[in-house]
């Protein structure tokens, strides 16, 4: 019964995914694709959780947090970049 | 008890990737860069926070890890979504032309 469950879960994150790449392919403007960036990232840490549970190891846990960081620190970088002080 | 909190946690899993659902069909649907941003911030921030409390009731030795995570996530992206906002308003983007208001407009730039 669980494992239906995963299923369930696996494939509501991967048409989300796919919905925010469209996006990111056809966003008119840098922001728009920026936008879709964000959340592809935030979508990607649950997703890392997600693959450590159903691993069992606690270690990717620390992936996950990583990745959290290194994507608040390329979304601000781009902020930075378009509003001319890069 | 132990098992109270599995579903419990199931629950909150699925709701939270059903944020992320509601939050990429407002990514695709919405017709401008800010209601996108709207739409597609504040549904992945809570979903992120659901889900990772979701899974730390379901593994109840995670539990601390995942809600320094969340805490981060939860601090981390409204404070990104808005330095793009601001940045793509001061680059030139338009708001959409049924938008009504633009608080923005007037101030001067700091």
């Amino acid at each position: 019964m669980n494992i239906y469950f995963f299923y369930i879960i696996i494939s509501i994150i991967s048409i989300s995914i796919f919905l925010s790449v469209y996006r990111l392919l056809r966003g008119p403007s840098a922001s728009d694709r920026a936008v879709a960036l964000d959340a592809l990232t935030n979508i990607t840490t649950a997703l890392l959780v997600l693959i450590a549970f159903l691993s069992a190891r606690f270690i990717y846990l620390d992936v996950a947090l990583v990745y959290a960081i290194l994507a608040f620190i390329g979304v601000v970088a781009v902020a930075r970049y378009m509003e001319g002080g890069l | 008890m132990g098992q109270i909190l599995y579903y419990a946690g199931m629950l909150l899993v699925l709701i939270g990737s059903l944020f992320f659902l509601f939050g990429s069909i407002g990514l695709v649907r919405m017709p401008d860069l800010y209601n996108r941003m709207q739409a597609s911030t504040k549904t992945t921030t809570l979903g992120v926070l659901s889900f990772l409390v979701g899974m730390g009731l379901m593994e109840l030795e995670w539990i601390t890890k995942l809600l320094i995570i969340a805490l981060f996530v939860v601090l981390t992206a409204p404070v990104g979504a808005s330095a793009l906002a601001r940045a793509s308003y001061k680059h030139g983007i338009k708001l959409w032309k049924k938008s009504v208001v633009d608080k923005y407009k007037g101030k001067k730039n700091d």
